[in-house]
């Protein structure tokens, strides 16, 4: 029987979530015994050749891209998993949610300390149009399971993987449950 | 006194009380956890919050303000009530700006504890994103009016351990927020010492310079649930 495929992908977040993910250390090994990798960051691929067992989501929604990674990874994986404080809360990304997009976008690139000549706001067309707000992932598509903290720890990570990859609920004991 | 003690069952459990004890109180005695926030032992109960809300004879009643009477039945832990207690959760962490991960108060942090307890994964509400203010104008403490749960414990405390009345509230419903007589922090009366400052039971009312000096794992709420403490005064009783 094929091993069952797993994908991951980071959206608005610092990527702490894989690195967290890949602080399970030496089971890697053990992981790779479980499952063939996917698309995923981790190893580059960047399209699905078809469905994919689970699926992580790592970061919020900040920009149209991240929607739609977001949606795609929805459509071609079996069980989505939202990991970390940005997926599932929108997390540190979502702090500019209390400023306002706009008042952001005018401190950093046109009132900034190292501002000449007046600035601009970056509009060129190649760049993925921000979002309003910044958004948890579950406001968008359906999600399966969620991971709490910030990032989760690789105990965590690692429990309820295997629990799904072996076809079980995960289910986190009380140290292991954490929103930071 | 204990001349008149009589019992009630919380949870078909009987619980011995003495007259003048509320069913929180009486449980507190006995062993018995019943979830609360805005609930504090040293503070005249006000029963804001309504997570301690239990089905006492049949109607649901917040547990903190109710006299325990003889004969009394209590559900207390059911999936029914902490799912409701969940929501509630769910709705304070939506209201407020929440941010565990950077927040002094986690794993302190009776909110954040309350989450735990009750399995809050993610938020069943969409955040509201409310626009607060941060009063760091006080030399050794500050407040964080993101963080705020409206619990009144600030407020109460103030008045009846500090003698100070330092806070107070202003609005009513999603505009309700607490205020500081005097406008900012440094104009009040407000000591770090204050039992007002320790009564806050989230990261709203902070002192200065003592933030994240308890490490990770050895945090209040890092390895026993909330109510815990509470629990192991049953002795050889399970649950």
């Amino acid at each position: 029987m094929a091993k069952p495929k797993l994908a991951t992908c980071a959206l608005a977040g610092c990527f702490g979530c894989h690195m967290s993910f890949l602080d399970i250390d030496e089971r890697i090994v053990e992981l790779i015994d479980l499952v063939d990798l996917d698309v995923s960051p981790l190893d580059d691929k960047k399209t699905f050749d078809g469905m994919v067992d689970v699926g992580i989501v790592e970061g919020a929604c900040a920009d149209e891209r991240h929607v739609k990674v977001l949606r795609e990874f929805r459509a071609q994986c079996r069980i989505l998993v939202a990991v970390g404080a940005c997926a599932i809360n929108g997390g540190i990304p979502s702090l500019r949610n209390l400023a306002g997009l706009e008042a952001c976008l005018k401190t950093a690139y046109m009132d900034g300390p190292t501002v000449e000549g007046g600035g601009l706001i970056p509009n060129d067309p190649e760049l993925p149009l921000l979002l309003d707000k910044v958004y948890p992932v579950q406001e968008f598509v359906q999600i399966d399971h969620f991971l709490p903290g910030c990032p989760p720890s690789a105990e965590t990570i690692w429990a309820a993987l295997k629990a799904l990859l072996t076809g079980t609920q995960p289910q986190l004991p009380y140290s292991l449950f954490k929103y930071e | 006194m204990s001349s008149e003690r009589f019992t009630f069952t919380v949870d078909g459990v009987p619980v011995e009380a003495e007259p003048g004890q509320t069913v929180v109180e009486a449980c507190d005695a006995a062993g018995i956890y019943i979830p609360r926030l805005c609930h504090h032992p040293d503070l005249p109960p006000v029963g804001h919050c309504r997570v301690c809300t239990c089905v006492i004879d049949g109607r649901q009643t917040a547990a903190c303000i109710m006299p325990a009477a003889k004969g009394m039945v209590v559900e207390n832990n059911t999936p029914a009530l902490n799912a409701e207690r969940r929501t509630l959760i769910e709705m304070l962490f939506a209201e407020g700006n929440h941010f565990c991960q950077f927040c002094e108060a986690s794993g302190d942090c009776e909110l954040q504890a309350l989450g735990y307890l009750f399995g809050m994964v993610a938020p069943s509400f969409p955040h509201l994103w409310p626009e607060r203010p941060v009063d760091a104008s006080h030399p050794d403490v500050y407040i964080d009016h993101n963080r705020c749960i409206l619990c009144s414990r600030c407020v109460r405390a103030s008045r009846t351990l500090d003698g100070k009345s330092v806070f107070g509230f202003e609005g009513r419903g999603i505009d309700m927020h607490l205020t500081v007589t005097g406008g900012h922090l440094d104009e009040s009366a407000l000591a770090a010492a204050d039992k007002a400052v320790a009564a806050c039971p989230v990261g709203c009312i902070v002192i200065k310079r003592t933030g994240y000096r308890t490490p990770y794992g050895r945090r209040r709420y890092d390895e026993a649930p909330i109510g815990s403490d509470i629990t192991a005064r049953r002795g050889g009783a399970k649950d």
